[in-house]
C-alpha cells in the first residue's frame, strides 16, 4: 500500500538523536515507526534527555509526552508488582532473580527508561518451582493457559511455567527456572547464574543477574527467540546494557569466557555483531576476536545476515519483513526443540489459532 | 476544504488509495477502506469535517478492509487495521463503519494521553461543558441526542477529553452512536436527525449513527470550561428526577469511567479534583420522557 514510511527512519533517529532538531520534518513517519516498534517511550526519553522535546511540533509532541506519561505509570506499576511478588514469595526464603524489564527498572539500568512493559519475569531455583507456583496461586495469580495441551507443553518442554495473571490487578508474571529450555540442547548452568546474581538493596530477597549474565540473557532472548516482532526494541535494550556495563573493562574481559561456560557463545556473537552494525557499538578487539570463534559457518552467517536485517525493520506490512519474521519464527522453533516435537507442536498450534482480542 | 466539498468519486479514490485525511477535533485520522458502507457513512457523517492534507501531521493511520482468504467473499468480514497491524477480531462486512467508529474510539482513548479521557457524552452551552459520564446502557447517548436536537452543542458523544492541569475540555464532534431501543426513541423525538441505516447484530446489539450538526463540527476548535457533571441513569418508566451529588461521589464516578486515569498519576487526581470543584454535580434519573429531560437541563443551564 502507498503512504508507508521508508524503513530506516527510526534506525537513523535512534543512532543519532541530535538529528531530530528544529529542522526535522519526518515526524509522522518517525512516530509511526516508533509506535510499531514499541519504542515511542524510548524515543521520547532520549529527546527529553537531549533537551530536544521543545523543538518538536505540537502534534507529534503530544504522542511523545503521552508516551512519557505512560512509561512513568508503567514503571511505577512494575515497582508495585515487584513489591507484591516479594511479599508473596518471602516465606519461601528462596533466592528470586528478576529478569528483563523488571530487572532494568529495579536495578535502574538504562533500558528501563521509556520502556513499555507487559509482564514481570522471575527466575527461581527449579526445585522450588512447585512451591513458587502454589504460593503465587494463593497470592492471587492464576494460569492464563488452562488448555491441557499448553499446560503439558510448558511444564514438560519449556523453561518457564505457563504465564500467570493476577485475578484483580490483571498483571502477568512469568516464572522461569532457567533461561534456555533444556530440550533445545543448550544446558545453561543455572546454579552459576544464582551464584553470581546481584542482590537488590531496596528489595530484600530479590536479585538481578550479574552484568555479563544479563547481557547474555538479553542476547539469548533476542537471537534464539522465534518472534522478532519486537526484535529491534530488544536490540536497543541490549545496546543500552552494553553501553552501561561496557564502561567497566572487567565486564568485557569476563564476557567471552562466561559465554563459553554457559554455552551461549553464538547469541553473544550475534549480539556484538548486530549492536555494532546497527548502533556502531564497538567491543574491545580481544573480545571480538574471542567471540568470532562462535560465528556460524559462512553460508548460515550470510542467511542470518539477510533475515535479521529484514526482520528487525519496523514495517510489518512489507512482504519481505513478514517473510523474514516467519523464517525467524521457524528458526526459533527449530532451535527450541528437536524436529519431531517441533512438527507435533506446530501441528497442534496450527489447529488452535490465537485470535487477537475482541473489541473493548 | 471539508469532506462534503470533495468532488464526486474523489472520496472513494482517497478511501481506496492514499487515504482520506480528516480532522476530528484535536486529531487527524488517515482512513482507508474499500467498503461501500464506509464510503457512504463517511460522506454522510463526516461531511462537515475538514480534509487535512498530506503535509499535515496525521495522528492515526487506520484502515477497515476485508481479510485475505474465504471470508473476503463468503459471509464477508471486515478487519480494523491500526498503523499497519490488525487490531481486534473481525466483524461482519455490513458493520464496517461501526468497526471504524469503535476503532477510532480505541485509537483516541488509548493513545491521546495528552488528555485525561473519561467515557462520557459532553455537551456545551455558553462555553460551559455538561459532562455525562456513564458506562454503556445508562442512556447517555440518547440523552445526548435529545439535547443536541434541542440546541445544545454536541461536544463529544463518547469521550470527554480533559486537559491536564487546565480547566478546559476539548471538543471531539463525531457521530452520535445509538443502540437498540434508543434508535426509535431518537427517531421519534428528533425527526430531522440525519440517521444512518440501522446495523443489526453487532457486539452491542443494533446500532445507528446520527450525523453531528455542522455547527458543532465547525466550532470543534472552541474548548469549554467546567459546567455540570451529571450521572445519567435510564430506568424504564421511572419519573424524571434530578438530585444533588456529592463532589466525592462525582469524582469517584469520573475515575470509574476514565480510560487513562492511571497514566496521569498525581496530575490525573489533581485534574479531576479541579474539574469536580469547578462543576455543579448531579444525579439524573429518567424513564424515557426526553421532553421533560431537556427541560430539566435547560433549567440547569439557565440557573445562575
Amino acid at each position: 500500500m502507498s503512504g508507508d514510511p521508508a524503513p530506516g527512519i527510526l534506525f537513523e533517529a535512534l543512532r543519532d538523536i541530535d538529528r531530530l532538531g528544529a529542522a526535522y520534518r519526518d515526524w509522522e513517519s518517525l512516530i509511526r515507526q516508533a509506535r510499531a516498534a514499541d519504542l515511542l517511550g524510548t524515543l521520547a526519553v532520549r529527546l527529553a534527555t537531549r533537551d530536544l522535546l521543545g523543538h518538536v511540533p505540537a502534534a507529534p509532541r503530544a504522542h511523545l509526552t503521552g508516551a512519557l506519561y505512560r512509561c512513568r505509570a508503567q514503571e511505577a506499576a512494575v515497582r508495585r508488582e515487584v513489591e507484591a511478588v516479594r511479599g508473596i514469595l518471602q516465606p519461601l526464603r528462596i533466592p528470586v532473580i528478576l529478569l528483563k524489564g523488571a530487572a532494568y527498572v529495579m536495578a535502574e539500568l538504562p533500558p528501563a527508561r521509556g520502556r513499555m512493559f507487559s509482564d514481570v519475569d522471575i527466575l527461581v531455583p527449579r526445585d522450588a518451582l512447585p512451591a513458587v507456583e502454589s504460593t503465587l496461586m494463593l497470592g492471587g495469580y492464576a494460569t492464563t493457559h488452562p488448555h491441557p495441551y499448553d499446560q503439558r507443553y510448558y511444564r514438560r518442554w519449556r523453561h518457564e511455567l505457563p504465564p500467570m495473571q493476577h485475578v484483580k490487578r490483571m498483571t502477568i508474571i512469568d516464572v522461569h527456572h532457567t533461561i534456555v529450555a533444556d530440550i533445545s540442547g543448550v544446558h545453561v548452568d543455572t546454579a552459576a547464574l544464582f551464584a553470581a546474581a546481584v542482590p537488590l538493596a531496596a528489595v530484600p530477597g530479590m536479585h538481578v543477574l550479574a552484568p555479563v549474565d544479563m547481557v547474555l540473557h538479553s542476547a539469548t532472548h533476542l537471537f534464539r527467540n522465534e518472534d522478532l516482532t519486537h526484535g529491534y526494541r530488544d536490540l536497543v535494550d541490549l545496546d543500552a546494557l552494553l553501553g552501561r556495563f561496557g564502561a567497566d573493562p572487567a565486564f568485557w574481559s569476563a564476557l567471552p569466557a562466561r559465554a563459553s561456560q554457559l554455552g551461549l557463545g553464538r547469541p553473544l556473537y550475534y549480539a556484538l555483531h548486530w549492536t555494532s552494525r546497527m548502533f556502531g557499538t564497538v567491543a574491545p578487539a580481544p573480545v571480538t576476536a574471542a567471540v568470532a570463534a562462535h560465528a556460524p559457518p559462512a553460508g548460515r552467517r550470510w542467511l542470518m545476515e539477510k533475515l535479521v536485517e529484514r526482520a528487525l525493520r519496523p514495517d510489518a506490512r512489507h512482504a519481505a519483513t513478514l517473510w523474514a519474521r516467519r523464517a525467524m519464527y521457524v528458526r526459533g522453533h527449530w532451535l527450541k526443540m528437536p524436529m519431531p516435537l517441533l512438527a507435533w507442536h506446530l501441528t497442534v498450534k496450527a489447529f488452535r489459532r490465537d485470535e487477537p482480542s475482541a473489541l473493548p | 476544504m471539508i469532506v462534503g466539498d470533495l468532488a464526486a468519486g474523489e472520496l472513494r479514490r482517497r478511501l481506496r488509495g492514499s487515504g482520506l485525511r480528516v480532522r476530528i477535533g484535536p486529531v487527524v485520522a488517515e482512513v482507508r477502506s474499500p467498503f461501500g458502507v464506509v464510503e457512504s457513512a463517511m460522506a454522510m457523517h463526516y461531511a462537515a469535517h475538514h480534509v487535512a492534507t498530506h503535509a499535515e501531521f496525521a495522528d492515526f493511520h487506520v484502515a477497515v478492509s476485508p481479510p485475505f482468504g474465504p471470508r473476503r467473499w463468503i459471509k464477508r468480514q471486515s478487519l480494523f487495521h491500526f498503523n499497519g497491524n490488525v487490531a481486534f477480531l473481525p466483524l461482519a462486512a455490513t458493520q464496517a463503519f461501526a468497526l471504524l467508529e469503535w476503532g477510532l474510539n480505541w485509537c483516541i482513548s488509548s493513545h491521546c494521553h495528552q488528555f485525561l479521557i473519561v467515557h462520557a457524552a459532553v455537551l456545551e452551552r455558553d462555553g460551559k461543558a455538561l459532562i455525562l459520564p456513564a458506562p454503556p446502557g445508562s442512556g447517555k447517548s440518547t440523552l445526548c441526542g435529545a439535547l443536541v436536537a434541542c440546541g445544545w452543542r454536541l461536544f463529544s458523544d463518547e469521550l470527554a477529553l480533559i486537559e491536564p492541569n487546565g480547566d478546559r475540555l476539548i471538543a471531539l464532534p463525531r457521530p452520535i452512536s445509538l443502540k437498540n431501543e434508543s434508535i426509535a426513541t431518537i427517531a421519534g423525538f428528533w425527526p430531522d436527525a440525519a440517521m444512518s441505516p440501522v446495523v443489526h447484530e453487532t457486539a452491542k446489539g443494533s446500532v445507528a449513527y446520527v450525523r453531528p450538526p455542522a455547527t458543532s463540527v465547525r466550532l470543534a476548535g472552541r474548548p469549554a470550561g467546567p459546567g455540570w457533571i451529571v450521572l445519567p441513569q435510564y430506568v424504564k418508566n421511572a419519573p424524571t428526577e434530578l438530585s444533588s451529588l456529592s463532589r466525592c461521589e462525582a469524582f469517584m464516578r469520573l475515575v470509574d469511567n476514565a480510560f487513562n486515569y492511571n497514566v496521569h498519576g498525581r496530575a490525573g487526581f489533581d485534574t479531576l479534583a479541579d474539574l469536580v470543584a469547578a462543576s455543579r454535580c448531579f444525579r439524573f434519573r429518567y424513564g424515557g420522557d426526553l421532553q421533560e429531560a431537556v427541560r430539566v437541563f435547560d433549567a440547569l443551564a439557565a440557573a445562575p
